[in-house]
């Protein structure tokens, strides 16, 4: 398959044309003006299920609030512990290093639902209220693995004798670690944070066991509104929700352009 | 030799310190109390557990019934790590060879979905499969079809939300070991007379290992456990490990039973985690995507 041949081409562009289908799709019906829960016709055009959507008749906007707090929480809190511990873990050779390591990254690599169960366990066995806090709780858990990982690869690519000239020359530890460390590594803790908000604002089956009276997130109230029919406030939401990413990514990238235009 | 004099001074005990409890309390004792659940019994009232240890809830797997539901998961993950690989290694490698300007944009393309909800993504599908679907339509329209396929609710429709899911996770490694591979050494096989299929099978391919055993890890692991597939796009026979799980949880509440089948889901995971290992893959490579 050489670059650039026709045929290449066609199999990226159906490939493509399959990945966005199912987003397409859910947009067009957004505006659907079928009430029905249970056909899919397409009998008009309407804003309807985005004015219902406002009025939050069905609960959405609420969850999506729940769900945007969890992930704040829980990205803060993992960033803390996961810059914290790879910056330790990279001064020094722990004995027990390797083993730490291991298991603080093994809820990355465990399927969730195995996580979701043991958090139930452990939390019912440990008389935690269910809500907002055992989901900080369990997200922060799966979100740590991830900020560990993307801060290690930055200090990895840092000069180890920066935080030490900064020591020599008197600082605290502390002082080398405000003034030199963070700053080197400061883009590696913001994707990784930024990663994990992402990743604790779709998990689904984690927060469907740990989740409580009173607390909903986004992806537990879309599963209860589309497992047993059809719900179009879910499709305007979602398409509302995509096209701030797409608009958020496309004013990034022509951010970046105009700097790298303005560099040169 | 400084070091020396500085380590007990470091701070780095401190500094690893916070992460080093979060991961006691919540991992280790977390997956340790599964595998406690799984030797207990069941309370008489059908609620809670007692602490009498037995295996029962491991002899109670080997019921034909669970067995089949065992296959069907493997069957399911086999199946979608394939198809995976068969669409996302030349996608990913045709990625890699074009040009940067493309690249960004394709890359952007493949990622952007996936910052919406993985929910919502799968009930596009659901949409697109029902009855009165768009599919069927369209098919009706044509005059292809006299009444609607059923596509929803069948064992099709899970492989292809589970293969519409996992489909970046083997883009993204295959893409960046084939970025990362010399070329100069398949033009050294071509220049020595190799065919340019030859050149792929016995150059590129094994050069690009590394990326697809990380994608094919990244593709099988979840899907073992992704439960809502089958919830929202299979049917009543679709009965996934994830799915026995789900139900003994929060249904029969049968809770040593689920910690069984928790160990055994674990234990598969780490046999593939261990393999990709084996055959030199890095932990970190597959975590960090």
């Amino acid at each position: 398959m050489k670059n650039g041949s026709w045929r290449s081409r066609l199999y990226m562009a159906l490939v493509l044309l399959l990945m966005y289908l199912p987003i397409v799709v859910t947009a067009v019906y957004s505006f659907n003006a079928n009430q029905s829960r249970f056909t899919f016709q397409f009998t008009g055009f309407s804003l309807q299920h985005y004015k219902a959507l406002f009025q939050d008749t069905s609960g959405l906007l609420d969850a999506l609030w729940q769900s945007l707090q969890l992930a704040l929480y829980s990205c803060l809190i993992s960033a803390a512990l996961g810059t914290l511990g790879a910056v330790g873990m990279a001064r020094r050779k722990f004995r027990l290093g390797g083993a730490l390591e291991g298991l603080a990254l093994l809820p990355a690599m465990t399927p969730e639902i195995i996580m979701a169960m043991g958090f139930l366990a452990v939390f019912t066995a440990a008389g935690l209220p269910f809500g907002m806090l055992t989901l900080v709780l369990a997200h922060v858990t799966f979100c740590v693995p991830y900020i560990y990982i993307v801060v290690k690869g930055r200090l990895a690519g840092m000069d180890p004798d920066l935080p030490n000239a900064a020591r020599d020359l008197g600082a605290s530890p502390a002082r080398a670690f405000w003034t030199v460390t963070l700053p080197l590594i400061l883009p590696g803790v913001l994707s990784g944070t930024l990663l994990a908000f992402a990743m604790s604002m779709d998990d689904f089956v984690i927060s469907f066991f740990v989740t409580g009276p009173g607390t909903t997130t986004l992806p537990v109230k879309i599963y209860s509104s589309v497992r047993m029919g059809v719900s179009l406030q879910v499709n305007a939401l979602s398409t509302l929700m995509l096209a701030t990413v797409f608009l958020l990514t496309a004013a990034l990238r022509l951010l970046r352009r105009r700097r790298a235009a303005q560099t040169t | 030799m400084k070091t020396n004099v500085r380590k007990k001074k470091d701070g780095a005990l401190l500094l690893v310190a916070p992460m080093a409890i979060w991961t006691i309390l919540f991992v280790v004792v977390t997956l340790g109390y599964i595998l406690y659940l799984s030797f207990t019994t069941r309370a008489e009232n059908g609620m809670g557990v007692t602490a009498q240890l037995t295996l029962d809830n491991y002899l109670k797997l080997l019921n034909p019934s669970y067995l089949k539901v065992l296959g069907n998961s493997l069957k399911l993950a086999a199946i979608t790590t394939i198809i995976c690989l068969l669409v996302g290694y030349p996608f990913g490698y045709l990625m890699a060879k074009a040009s940067p300007r493309r690249r960004a944009i394709l890359m952007l393309l493949v990622i952007v979905p996936f910052w919406t909800n993985a929910l919502v993504r799968v009930y596009g599908w659901r949409i697109l499969l029902m009855g009165d679907g768009p599919i069927n339509v369209f098919l009706q329209t044509l005059g292809l079809i006299d009444k609607p396929l059923k596509l929803l609710n069948t064992f099709g429709a899970v492989v292809l939300g589970m293969v519409y899911a996992l489909l970046p996770f083997m883009i993204l490694p295959t893409y960046s070991s084939v970025e990362k591979m010399d070329w100069a050494l398949v033009e050294a096989s071509r220049d020595m007379g190799a065919s340019p299929l030859r050149a792929f099978v016995t150059v590129t391919l094994p050069l690009t290992a590394p990326g697809v055993l990380a994608g094919c890890v990244l593709t099988f692991v979840p899907s073992i456990g992704l439960f809502f597939m089958s919830d929202l796009l299979g049917g009543a026979n679709d009965v996934f490990l994830g799915n026995l799980i789900n139900d003994q949880l929060l249904k029969s509440r049968d809770w040593p039973f689920a910690a069984a089948l928790s160990v055994v889901m674990m234990l598969l995971t780490s046999l593939f985690l261990w393999l990709y290992r084996r055959a030199g893959g890095k932990a970190e490579d597959i975590a960090a995507l």
